[in-house]
């Protein structure tokens, strides 16, 4: 059967090509609505000619020529314009010929990488540019974008209006950020990329543990920005820490949805096609020879787990020093409760606790109900059952999760078994 | 979902004859290409089957058949993944693709993940 279904097929067009399309447009004319603009003309132009003489062999070429043909055109009339006003005002007119054909063939990475760090620009907030990103650059449509995010689709219209308003309001253009730049410009990027990808792994909102959509649309983002900045050892170590933490989608959720820990996965779910490409990832970045930075220290630990077949073989003394590490360039009272974590597993609890107690008075952390389950882990290990059972109940009250809270009245009940038993 | 696109041999790829630099050129501009859209997962081309071995199995019982075979255009020349949101976008990519590598044959299929066999 031979499938020529024109309105799907350019609806799959505009997924697959509108964000390079976008990109160059974006370079030759310079803003970001008047390149959406003429990708559209572009694809209205498409509907137009194939409906009488049927699809093209390669229709991406076609529509990359037409916009190209669309853009210049575009910059030849703005430019008569200027000239006639230019003439008006008894300037000089100078030719623009030669700058459009400079313009206009570029560099395809060129183009998209700017493209992605003018709707990543910091100027926006995350929110901002996440749909923006996901819009321009995923090629999503503002309904996929509101659906993605569980919000009304007139909220995210909004949010795209507003900041497109709002890069045009600073006289945001398209550009690509030199070296002193391109760190901190980096850092705006792989931010809304991991979250994007944290709003699809936690579903902080919403009934579905895991929407994999926007876990799918952020391993795209950082696979296209590991491409476009191969030797960038943090956008690396991002995308390597989003490939393992993907490759365990599957083992999360329990048969009747809920939430399977770590330690508790069936391994054999893990994607190893992921895992293998994180480990390649981290393989690039120790060959890159740099100081790790949080992401590649991040991935790192997340791949001392998937080497690990079984949860016995995990590799815990590795994986506190490498929190250890994470502590120093990166610290913070959720990287210190983990660093206890890994400590209480690779050297005994008493080392966990030590660096529990620490924790403990940390206004951060007062209502945080792992905190109080860490340490009643740790204490139970340690036997201090009285100690562990206080712990464990005041984890119960703090969580908002009914079956983490049965977890942890179970757990405080044990303990009490327990130190009556040896008392 | 990830999507296997697999091309066919010609009569020339099984002859051993190597694509002209152009060609091979213009392949690495497109795994470059499909790399930066973020959806090459993984993918190889494979020799000719002169280098290569056939296990065929009746009855329980292996019989092994090195190459060359007679029907070069049956064989594959190789595969990718791609990851992508729905078959059609995978035969937009793969017909880029058939374009460039002087293929007569793609075949664009599904593959299987972990929650189909639940």
């Amino acid at each position: 059967m031979e499938t020529t279904d024109l309105p799907a097929t350019l609806a799959t067009l505009w997924r697959v090509e509108s964000p390079r399309i976008i990109a160059r447009l974006v370079r030759i004319v310079g803003d970001i609505d008047t390149a959406e603009e003429l990708a559209q003309d572009t694809f209205v132009a498409a509907i137009e000619r194939w409906r009488g003489d049927g699809i093209p062999n390669n229709p991406a070429a076609w529509l990359n020529t037409t916009a190209r043909f669309l853009a210049v055109d575009r910059i030849r009339r703005r430019d008569t314009q200027r000239h006639k006003y230019q003439q008006v005002a008894a300037t000089t007119p100078r030719s623009t010929e030669l700058d459009i054909d400079q313009i206009v063939d570029g560099d395809l990475a060129d183009d998209l990488l700017g493209l992605i760090f003018m709707s990543c620009h910091p100027i926006l907030s995350p929110d901002a540019r996440s749909a923006l990103t996901l819009k321009l650059v995923c090629g999503l449509n503002t309904g996929d974008v509101a659906r993605a995010f569980l919000a009304p689709e007139s909220t995210i219209a909004q949010r795209i209006v507003r900041a497109k308003r709002t890069l045009a309001a600073a006289n945001i253009r398209f550009e690509l950020p030199g070296p002193t730049e391109r760190p901190a410009r980096l850092d705006a990027v792989r931010e809304v990329i991991y979250l994007v990808f944290n709003e699809g792994h936690s579903a902080t909102s919403g009934d579905s543990w895991i929407r994999s959509e926007l876990c799918d649309e952020a391993l795209r983002l950082g696979r296209m920005l590991a491409s476009l900045t191969p030797t960038d050892s943090e956008t690396l170590g991002l995308l390597a820490l989003i490939e393992i933490q993907a490759s365990r989608l599957a083992a999360r959720v329990g048969p009747n949805g809920e939430p399977v820990l770590l330690m508790d996965q069936d391994r054999t779910r893990w994607d190893q096609l992921l895992i293998r490409r994180g480990l390649a990832l981290i393989e690039r970045i120790d060959q890159l020879h740099g100081s790790a930075g949080p992401y590649a220290l991040q991935a790192a630990i997340a791949a001392c787990h998937a080497r690990a077949r079984l949860a016995t073989d995990t590799d815990w003394p590795r994986i506190a020093a490498l929190y250890d590490g994470l502590a120093q360039i990166n610290p913070s009272p959720v990287v210190e409760l983990n660093r206890a974590v890994a400590t209480g597993r690779a050297f005994g609890p008493q080392a966990g606790l030590d660096i529990v107690r620490g924790l403990l008075e940390h206004p951060a952390m007062r209502d945080y109900h792992l905190l109080p389950a860490v340490a009643g882990d740790l204490s139970c290990s340690a036997g201090n059952h009285e100690e562990a059972r206080q712990h464990f109940l005041r984890a119960a009250a703090l969580t908002a999760n009914g079956p983490e809270r049965s977890t942890m009245q179970q757990r405080a009940a044990q303990c009490a078994a327990h130190h009556v038993g040896s008392a | 979902m990830r999507f296997m696109v697999m091309h066919y041999q010609t009569q020339a790829m099984e002859d051993g004859v190597l694509p002209t630099p152009e060609t091979q050129a213009a392949i690495g501009q497109y795994m470059q290409e499909a790399a930066m859209a973020g959806v090459l997962l993984s993918g190889e081309g494979v020799a000719s089957s002169s280098a290569g071995a056939r296990l065929e199995i009746a009855d329980g019982n292996v019989r092994i058949i090195d190459g060359p075979y007679a029907e070069a255009k049956e064989l594959i020349a190789g595969f990718a993944i791609l990851e992508v949101g729905s078959l059609a976008e995978a035969v937009e990519h793969a017909r880029k693709f058939a374009l460039l590598v002087g293929t007569e044959r793609v075949d664009v299929r599904r593959v299987i993940e972990y929650s189909d066999l639940q």
